[in-house]
Formats: structure tokens, sequence, C-alpha cells
């Protein structure tokens, strides 16, 4: 299942998220399935969740039902009962269980209030021309310092201008977009973001409002994340 | 005049703060009207954070009957965090509601539920980021009318200066009748202002408006009396009693959040009132009589929350949840209905006996038996006569002993300390209590595999109750015997390792205490103690004892009274207490016998199956007690 998470439902958490999902899934009378024990848990993976404030248009989970379900019909029914802003975009009866391991790659939009084209562009080049950029980011394990530049496959600055959520009218903002490949330590848009800030001082007024645009197999040609349901849709060989 | 949305402003705040999904909105089942199209308008608050407050029952029915008006509308907000806070006010985002994101102080009322005392600097901080001034007598046509309700709000003294009114009660018929005092005042062109509306909210005699009052003082600190201070505004004011339950069946769209809350769950209250009469217990004193939605409208409910809610859990609601007339059938017919649903149920506040292990495993039917909580509240059997808690030991322990056989494993006790009479032993005699329900357990099961765990917390006498007169313990004695009470539990090389123990220090009791049986003298050390940084005074993190008692000490240095005054001293008969002109219902001279029976162990039967004892509310009030059995029962559920 694709869903996306949109405005201001950016700011659940995967915990948020996943709460929200299971009520849905029970208000809708899915027939999910739950785990044996002593507390079932209804059967919901979530893979590699967007962090809380970042929006996307490409979320993904896997659901266990206990008969056939018509995908278009849980889409509608699972879509209606979720909040707006939790909006299912897209249902496959899955061919194997390897969804997780199909997500190879992101592709983010980042919008950044206030900064000027020219000034971007040249954070970027000094980014992208650089071997290693490492960063600092506090994670449940404490201060972890690893390299936010080998797992960005493209950095660029996007044609014309955008504005972002909250901003005065008239302000513009630039837009970022770039692809990269997930990777543990996970690179996520803040490590880039704050890559920037090293390599070229780069550093918007007011909170960055970040999207994921798409995730998926990154495609060798394109160098971009394609559709993870291929594999489920066409029922061919990857 | 319409009002713009905050949230463009609030937005780029949110990724700077805890938990941004708090401050958004968007429940299921949250109401956005019109503002245009509503005459009144009700900000309705919760003084703590959003995770405390959302599940508030008293919110979510109040906020659902008014938005159910069609003239009327409601939206909710919550007490910020500080990060938060500090970000508004350095961008000038003055507070919220969380439904359409519109400025608290363009509202006609701000209706403020206060379940603790603890929220009162909470509601300080929201009038302030809302910008409306503090003291009531400094508002404007342009403010709202500041309301207080709640269980807090029966001496709403303390807060006197900082409300415009108080309600004392069940909040839905009056919730409507002040919406419709307000509407015919709007209708009129609001005449005479603000001062002419609240006269008119006063004039019911179901509104309390403080302002309207005088209080005097005797030399000593007393209060001499307190009289009105015009024409029209009745001496007394009385509390709000809704007869009927199966008439109000709220909530029947029950908000669902998207943050994570203290109760993720669908709660049905089975039943309002208590009359079993315990001294200590400010809610049974204050809601009685005891009046019971019946089985069916508790069925239709259950079925119905579930359907538009899509939680797994179901909690039945009152004071005292096993008193229920028809609560076997009730347990009963909703675990038949719910069986392999994956749907648990579960039952609050019970008694300690057997007859709860019957309701319990009924609950727990294709779940775990995991633990079971009862409440002796006091430690020895001469204190629980004191409070009128009666259960003996004897009780307790074959209750426990069905529980561990029948595969429970876990059971939690709760205590009081520091209740009036109470000496070192009674507190003490919780240790050997415990250690006969381990002992006990392990002979019933055959194993060592029982634990038990002791909670503790420290007593603090409410108005309108027995003990409103007696002196609260200082929290020297409370900490040093609840120090005593670990080492006892702890020492054991027997049954130690069995029994938990937890406990609360008994410095924030002495604040609650201040705050409970305070006067309006108190609201200036409320006041100094926000303004030296106090906020969220019911979270450890953030309450200081010594920010309160260096504000008293400061605001009250010209009175002849002090904290001690106001908590460790016992009251006369016939001393003039701050809440004696709002009236519950209950006989003072009842109060006051009751209060002398306490302190010869004397006890009280509950009224619904022995005499009345002339408590005074059913005659004051003009209620009675409505309690079943129907003689009906749950079908099963049709599956269409």
């Amino acid at each position: 299942m694709r869903y996306a998470k949109r405005g201001r439902l950016r700011f659940t958490s995967h915990r948020d998220i996943s709460r929200a999902v299971e009520r849905a899934v029970r208000r809708a009378d899915i027939p999910v399935a739950y785990s044996a024990g002593f507390s079932p848990h209804p059967k919901i993976s979530y893979a590699g969740a967007a962090p809380t404030g970042v929006a996307s248009e490409a979320e993904y989970l896997e659901i266990g039902v206990t008969r056939p379900c018509d995908p278009h019909r849980l889409r509608a029914d699972l879509d209606a009962s979720l909040p707006p802003g939790l909006d299912v975009l897209d249902v496959v009866e899955a061919r194997d269980s390897g969804l997780a391991d199909r997500l190879e790659g992101s592709t983010w939009e980042l919008r950044l209030p206030g900064v000027e084209p020219e000034v971007a562009a040249k954070a970027v080049e000094a980014f992208v021309t650089a071997d290693r950029v490492e960063v600092e980011r506090l994670t449940k394990k404490g201060l972890r310092r690893f390299d936010a530049r080998e797992a960005v496959l493209t950095l660029a600055v996007q044609e014309g201008q955008g504005r972002a959520a909250g901003q005065e009218p008239d302000r513009p903002c630039v837009i970022l977009r770039m692809v990269v490949r997930h990777a543990t330590p996970a690179v996520r848009p803040d490590d880039v973001l704050t890559g920037l800030r090293l390599v070229a001082g780069l550093a918007p007024l007011s909170p960055p409002e970040v999207t994921r645009l798409a995730q998926g197999p990154l495609d060798a040609a394109t160098g971009e994340p394609a559709d993870p349901f291929d594999f489920d849709r066409v029922g061919g060989d990857r | 005049m319409s009002v713009e949305s905050l949230f463009p402003r609030l937005e780029p705040l949110l990724p700077k703060v805890q938990k941004p999904i708090q401050y958004v909105g968007g429940e299921l089942n949250s109401t956005v009207k019109d503002w245009d199209e509503a005459s009144v308008r009700w900000a309705l608050m919760y003084p703590d954070a959003y995770e405390i407050g959302l599940p508030n029952q008293g919110v979510q029915i109040l906020y659902e009957i008014l938005n159910e008006l069609p003239d009327t509308m409601a939206e909710r907000t919550y007490a910020v965090w500080p990060d938060l806070e500090a970000l508004m006010r350095s961008e000038g985002v003055p507070q919220f509601t969380v439904d359409a994101h519109r400025p608290v102080r363009a509202f006609d009322v701000l209706g403020v539920s206060f379940s603790t005392e603890l929220g009162y600097t909470n509601l300080l901080t929201a009038l302030d980021l809302a910008g409306i001034p503090l003291d009531a007598v400094e508002r404007t046509d342009e403010d709202p009318i500041v309301l207080a309700g709640g269980h807090a709000a029966f001496n709403p003294e303390p807060i006197a200066d900082f409300i415009d009114a108080a309600v004392l009660g069940d909040g839905e018929q009056i919730a409507i009748a002040i919406s419709e005092v307000i509407r015919e005042w709007k209708d009129e062109g609001s005449p005479g202002g603000r001062d002419e509306l609240l006269m008119r909210l006063a004039s019911t005699g179901g509104v309390y408006v403080p302002k309207f009052y005088d209080v005097e003082y005797h030399p000593d600190g007393r209060i001499m009396r307190v009289v009105p201070n015009r024409a029209g505004v009745p001496s007394r004011i009385f509390k709000h009693t809704v007869m009927d339950l199966d008439e109000w069946p709220y909530p029947k769209k029950p908000l669902v959040p998207l943050a994570e809350t203290v109760h993720e769950r669908f709660s049905v209250e089975i039943f309002r009132g208590c009359t079993r009469g315990c001294r200590f217990c400010q809610a049974g004193m204050i809601t009685r009589p005891v009046r019971e939605r019946s089985i069916t409208t508790v069925g239709d409910m259950v079925e119905n929350g579930i359907r538009e809610s899509g939680f797994n859990e179901v909690g039945l609601l009152s004071l005292s949840s096993a008193d229920h007339s028809e609560i076997g059938d009730m347990a009963k017919g909703l675990a038949d209905r719910y069986e392999g649903t994956n749907t648990s149920l579960s039952l609050p506040s019970t008694r300690v006996d057997a007859f709860n292990i019957d309701l319990a495993n009924e609950f727990s039917r294709n779940g775990r038996r995991s633990g079971l909580t009862f409440a002796p509240e006091g430690g020895s059997e001469r204190m629980r006569k004191v409070i009128n808690k009666m259960v003996t030991e004897e009780d307790l322990i074959r209750t426990v002993t069905t529980a561990y056989s029948q595969g429970w494993r876990q059971v939690k006790l709760y205590f009081m300390c520091g209740l009036p009479t109470e000496e070192d032993v009674d507190v003490l005699g919780i240790a050997d209590l415990a250690k006969k329900v381990i002992h006990a357990g392990r002979e019933a099961t055959g194993s060592r595999d029982v634990r038990c765990t002791v909670s503790i917390g420290g007593f603090v006498p409410k108005p309108h109750t027995p003990f409103q007169w007696a002196a609260q313990c200082d929290h020297e004695t409370v900490d040093r015997r609840l120090r005593e009470l670990r080492d006892a539990l702890r020492g054991d090389k027997e049954y130690g390792r069995a029994i938990g123990y937890r406990y609360h220090d008994g410095k924030p009791s002495i604040v609650e205490g201040l705050l409970s049986r305070g006067d309006r003298r108190v609201a200036r050390v409320i006041r100094a103690v926000w303004e030296d940084g106090g906020r969220f005074d019911g979270w450890s993190e953030h309450f200081s004892y010594e920010r309160w008692m260096n504000a008293a000490d400061k605001a009250l240095a010209d009175e002849p009274v002090d904290v001690d005054w106001y908590t460790v001293r016992e009251r006369e008969e016939h001393e003039v207490l701050p809440w004696d002109h709002l009236d519950a219902g209950l006989d003072r001279e009842w109060l006051w016998q009751d209060w002398q029976d306490a302190k010869g162990d004397v006890e009280v039967e509950d009224c619904r199956w022995t005499p009345c004892y002339d408590c005074g509310v059913c005659p004051t009030m003009g209620t009675e007690i409505q309690i079943g059995p129907t003689g009906k029962k749950l079908l099963p559920l049709t599956v269409v």
C-alpha cells in the first residue's frame, strides 16, 4: 500500500500513523490478520517511514488480511476511513514479502524559504564536488558522525521558484531536488541540509519544508527510484 | 467580523517544538463550524497538555453538545508546552484553538475545566498568551467571559480574581442555558456590556460571578462573611445535576486524536455520583445522588463509540463501577458481544470484594490475567473506619486469594498517607498487609510467581467533604512515614522482593492543599508563582515546591495567614469556609456530624441499600437516587 502524508499531517510521527491506520482499519471493517499470543496485534508493517515534520507522497506499508480483498475497494475504504492528509494512493496484492528490500532510494524535494537561488546553487555545487561531507546527528544511540555525501546520488536546484507553507505570500523560496540511496546509517534530508550549511554556510531563515516524492528500486538507467509495485503488478522477475 | 486562522503563523514554529502534532487539530470527529454563522462561540480549555486534556470526558461532552446547537460553536484549546510558549511570545502568536486555529480572545466564552487545582498556573499562561487581562476586572467587551467548571470549581475562590464566572456540577444543561442567555443578550445588541451579561448570568442562580460578592475578614485572618455587593444576585449558588443520563448519551462522536494521549480508549460513564460515603472523596460528595445509565443505553453507546472511533478498548467509567445495579449482566453481555473481536473491556475504580474478580474474569476472557487493582486507601482497620472505606483485612485477603487462585499474577493496592488521626502504625500496617497478601497468594497458587504493588500518595483535605475542617498532615511527617514504610517493605527477606512500592512525596500535596481550601488571597500566590515561571504544576519535572513557598511568603507577607494556616490548621465548626456560599446540596451540619463520627470510628452505610442518612443533597437539589435494575439484557449484535 502506498500512501501520502500531506499538509499539517506531516507532523505525525510513525507511531501516530500506525495508531491512525490501526483505527482506520477497524472502522473500515478491513479483515486484517492478527498475530497470535496474549496481546494480538494487527499484521501491519511500515517500511522506512519519513521523519516527523517531513511530508511524503510515497510512504509504504504492508497489511496482512485473512481473506482475498479487491485492492481497489480496499484502497477506497481505507482512504475514506483515514483522516484527510493521510491518503491511500495505491494498493496491490503483494507477490512476496520483499517490499522493504525493494525500497532502495528516495526522491526528496526541499523548499528553502528566503534563500536566493544563486546562493543555493553555489552551496549545492560545493556539496556535490566534495568527496565526503561529515555530519553529526543525535540518534537514540547518541551522537553519531557519518558521511552525508556518498548516499546522495543527485542534488540540484530545481528550475523556477515556489512557496513554502506558512510563508509570506511575496517571499519566494528555492526548491532543491535530490535522490538519496537508503543506507546505514540513513542519510536524511536534514543531514543533507546540515551538510549544505557546513560546506557553504547555507542557512534558511525558517525551517525548510521537505517532501518525499518517490521511493523504490533505483533504476540503473535513470538513477531515479522506480515504482516498487511494478514487481507485484506485472508478476515478472526483477 | 470574521477571524483569520492563525495556522499560517503557527506552522513555521512547529518544526522547532516537541510533538508538533498536538497543535494541528484535525482529530477524527472534530468539528469546525463557520464563524459568521454562529452567534455564540465557546473556546473550551483543558488547562494541561494536549495528551492529558484531549481524552477528558467533560470537555468532549460539552464540545459535542454545544456544537449540536445550530447557532452555537465550540472549539478546543489546551496548555502549550514551554517550548512553543517561548516561540509564540517571540513571534507574537496568540493562544489558539486546535480546531480552526482561531485566536481564543475572539470567542464569547473561554470555558475552562478544572479537574485539579494544579492547572491554575496554566490558566494564567493561556490568558496571557491570548491577550486577555489576567484580572477579570480589567477585561473589556473585547474579551471573552472566562468561565470555570469541573470539580475544582466547587471552590473557585483562589482563582476568583482571574475568572469571570464559575459553574458547579454537571455541565450539559447549564452550558446550553448559558449559550441561550448570551445569544439573547447579543441579539439585543449587547446592552450594558459584559457587566450586564454577567449580571444576567448571575441572576439565574446557576452561575457564580465572584466579583458580585465581597469577602470580609476577621482581624485574625478568618473569613467573617461573604455577601453579595449588589441587588439581584443570590446569596447562595447551587450545583447542577443532570437527572436522566439516558437522555444525554454523550460522547456520541468521540474525538480520536492523531497524537498519543494518556487514555487511548472509548469511555462510557455508566453512572454518575457515589453514595459509598468515603469521607476523603470530594467526587463522591459533590456528585450525589447516584444516577445510573441503563444497561441498554450503555450497550448502544459502546457499540456506537467503537464504530465511530476504531478504538480497541472500552472503559466503563464511574466512581465505583462495580456498584451499577446491573453490572453483572452488563459485563457478561459486553464480553459476549465482543468476544473474538480484539476489543478489550476495562472497569476502573472497583472495590475490594470477590464479585469484582468475577467481573474482571469476564472482561479478560480471551486475554491475559495480568493485574488487578484494589483501593483499601487506609492501611489499618481503624484508619479505614475513619475514612468510611468499609473493607476488613479479612475481606481483602479473601479477595486477593481468589484473584491469585484464578490466574491473576499481580495485585495493586492503593493507599493514602496523612489521613486525619493517622499515626505511624497505621501506615506501617500497610507493610504487614502486603506481606499477608503475598503469603496468601503463594499458598493459593503453590507458586512464588505472585506480586503485589503498594501505591501511596499524600492525602489532601477537600472542600465539601467531612474532612474540610481537618488539619492536613505536614509533608515532613508524610515523607517520614513513606520512608519508613519503604524500609519495612524492602527490608523483608521473605516477601520484600515480591512487593513493589510506588509513592508520591508529600510536598506537592501541600501546594494542592493550599489551592484546594484557599480563599481569594491565594490568588496572589498563584500569580506570583506564574510570574516566576511556574507552569504545569501537575508534572513533577516542572513543579517546584520552593517556588510556591517563596511566592507565598512574599504574597501573604502583609496578611495574618500563611501556607500552614491554609493547610495544617484544623478549622472550628462555625468558621466561615471560603466555599460556604457555594452549595453542593450537602447539609453542613451533616458534614460536621460525619467529621465527628470519623474521629469516633463510626461508619455510615450506603444510602442506596439502607435508609437515607440525611446528607441533604436530594431535598436541597430536588433530586433522587436513580438506580435499576431494569431487568433488560444485552442481545447479541446482529451482523449486517
